[in-house]
């Protein structure tokens, strides 16, 4: 590992003073950055600890919540108000990782953890457009089983792996950021990045930007939701596939659908057309089916991984159909 | 500033990059604690802070600064062992005992876990009392892995002493 400084800020405006120097990253859990750093993947000077900085959940005016970046993801997925009120989000975390790991990690470092393609980790021996820009991809002719089938460019096919991430973009979160640039909130469907011919950059944020909070607007149907994560081990595995969605019914018609998959695309996918599919329209597993194939109508399936537009398909159905009637469609 | 390893006030490594874990083995000669995959992967590196359970090897030394870390070495109560260690040799909790330190400390964090109410991935109704299955031990416990394949002893071991504690 490349020695750097350490330092512990006691408040917002000295973390943010240090993450703005050249060279500086924020350090949240560590469970990936450390990582990162072990393999020379990121060679920070100065890690920034806003691991200790003040973190709460707190209930906003609107009935949304208002949750600091510090928050642990086990904090987040117990809290009452995500249990009762955002089900989607405290199960999507709880799929994620191991217990361990997610006493660690908090909300700030789940959303800018790094993908896992095995060839952005493999920097001794693969190519890696992510990595080193300009090197070439072989994950795109490689083992690409795990790799995405949307949002995809010929430079990158790597997929982000957070499960917390799924259930945000579903949620419409916000994204409270301060840095060098000066406060602002972004639609968190904006923060991620899609790879284009520039995917070493993941997300929007500047150099020394902090993401300070995270902020649930209030889902009238928000107890209506769920997460279902499909992968090659029951548990302590990244996603295949994954859904969070949260339904209302209007009668027997969907009156309001939110959706969003997991492990098809380099960022968190809202599935805004499946979404369009299906308000109005009947719950029935031809409607879930057909929803899913609008969404994924332009799919770029590699050798690997064609399984995953059917997957996504048949996942969403089990989802839709256990919110709307209690079993899977 | 100072770590509390076991009850004992120690200085953290004077190097950023130490991590927990090497510093519990190396600088404090405390080997209880095993590194097996060195990336978060297996569990075996597992350690109490402030009674959570955490994976030392992703864990800067610096970092835990002023919290207290309970290793397996501070468990027993002088030659008492830990009920849950006692047990791990009556059901069979391992074999080659490598990944043992890590399951004894990681299940007593599961268990403070399951008391307040943390929810699993299995859970059906976020809002219940949690109930220690054997379903939900492993879930709980699959952080934690063992090449020797001993997961039911340690899942006996477990329900004979701290879920049975959930539970009552
Ligand atoms: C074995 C293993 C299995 C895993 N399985 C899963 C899984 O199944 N699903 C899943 O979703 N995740 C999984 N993870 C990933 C895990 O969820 C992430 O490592 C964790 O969420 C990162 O959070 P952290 O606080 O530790 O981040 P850190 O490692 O501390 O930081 C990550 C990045 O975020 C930056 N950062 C941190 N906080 C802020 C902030 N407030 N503002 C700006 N930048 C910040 C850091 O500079 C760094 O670049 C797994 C990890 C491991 C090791
Ligand atoms: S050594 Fe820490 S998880 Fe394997
Ligand atoms: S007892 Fe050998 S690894 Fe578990």
């Amino acid at each position: 590992m490349t020695p750097f400084d350490y330092a512990r800020p006691t408040d917002l405006a000295e973390a943010l003073r240090m993450g703005a120097a050249a060279g500086a990253a924020y350090l949240g859990g560590g469970t990936n950055i450390v990582d990162l750093m072990r393999e020379r993947l990121a060679q920070p000077s100065a890690l920034v600890d806003v691991s200790t900085l003040p973190a709460t959940i707190a209930e906003t005016d609107g009935g949304g919540l208002m949750i600091g970046a510090a928050v642990r993801n086990t904090a987040l997925a117990e809290h009452p108000v995500v249990r009762s009120r955002y089900p989607v989000l405290a199960r999507a975390i709880l799929a994620g990782a191991s217990a361990q790991i997610r006493n660690m990690a908090t909300v700030g470092g789940n959303v800018l953890q790094r993908t896992r393609c095995t060839y952005f980790y493999d920097a001794e021996g693969s190519s890696c457009n992510k990595r080193a820009p300009g090197q070439g991809c072989d994950a795109v002719g490689g083992f690409n089983r795990i790799h995405a089938v949307l949002g995809t460019s010929d430079a990158c096919v790597a997929t982000h792996p957070s499960d917390m991430c799924v259930a945000l973009a579903a949620l419409d979160a916000i994204v409270h950021i301060d840095g060098p640039l000066g406060q602002r909130t972004m639609p968190f469907g904006d923060l991620h990045r899609l790879p284009g011919d520039q995917p070493d950059r993941d997300t929007v944020l500047a150099p020394g930007d902090l993401i300070v909070a995270i902020e649930l607007p209030p889902l009238r149907f928000g107890a209506s939701s769920t997460y279902r994560k499909v992968r090659d081990r029951a548990s302590y595995a990244f996603a295949l596939i994954s859904v969070a969605a949260a339904v209302e019914m209007d009668g027997d018609r969907i009156g309001d659908v939110r959706i969003a998959f997991g492990g098809v695309a380099p960022k968190p996918w809202r599935a805004l057309t499946a979404e369009a599919a299906l308000r109005g329209g009947p719950a029935t597993a031809q409607a879930f089916r057909d929803a899913a194939a609008a969404e994924f109508a332009d799919a770029r399936v590699l050798r690997d991984n064609s399984f995953k537009p059917v997957l996504a398909s048949r996942t969403l159905a089990a989802v839709l159909g256990t919110l709307t009637t209690g079993e899977a469609a | 500033m100072s770590l509390i390893v076991n009850g004992t006030e120690v200085a953290p490594p004077a190097d950023p990059r130490v991590s927990l874990l090497d510093h519990l083995r190396e600088g404090l000669h405390l080997p209880g604690t095993k590194k097996g995959c060195n990336q978060g992967a297996c569990g075996a590196c597992t350690v109490l802070v402030d009674g959570d359970r955490i994976l030392s090897c992703l864990a800067l030394a610096v970092q835990y600064d002023g919290r207290r870390i309970t290793t397996i070495e501070g468990l027993a109560d002088d030659d008492a062992l830990h009920p849950l260690q006692t047990a791990f040799i009556e059901h069979d909790g391992f074999q080659c005992g490598y990944c043992t330190p890590g399951q004894i400390c990681s299940a007593i964090g599961m268990a403070a876990e399951a008391r307040r109410g943390v929810p699993s991935v299995l859970t059906g109704d976020l809002s219940a009392d949690i109930t220690l299955t054997r379903e939900e031990i492993q879930e709980r416990m699959s952080g934690n892995l063992c090449r020797c394949g001993a997961h039911n002893g340690i899942i006996n071991a477990i329900r004979a002493t701290v879920a049975a504690e959930v539970a009552a």
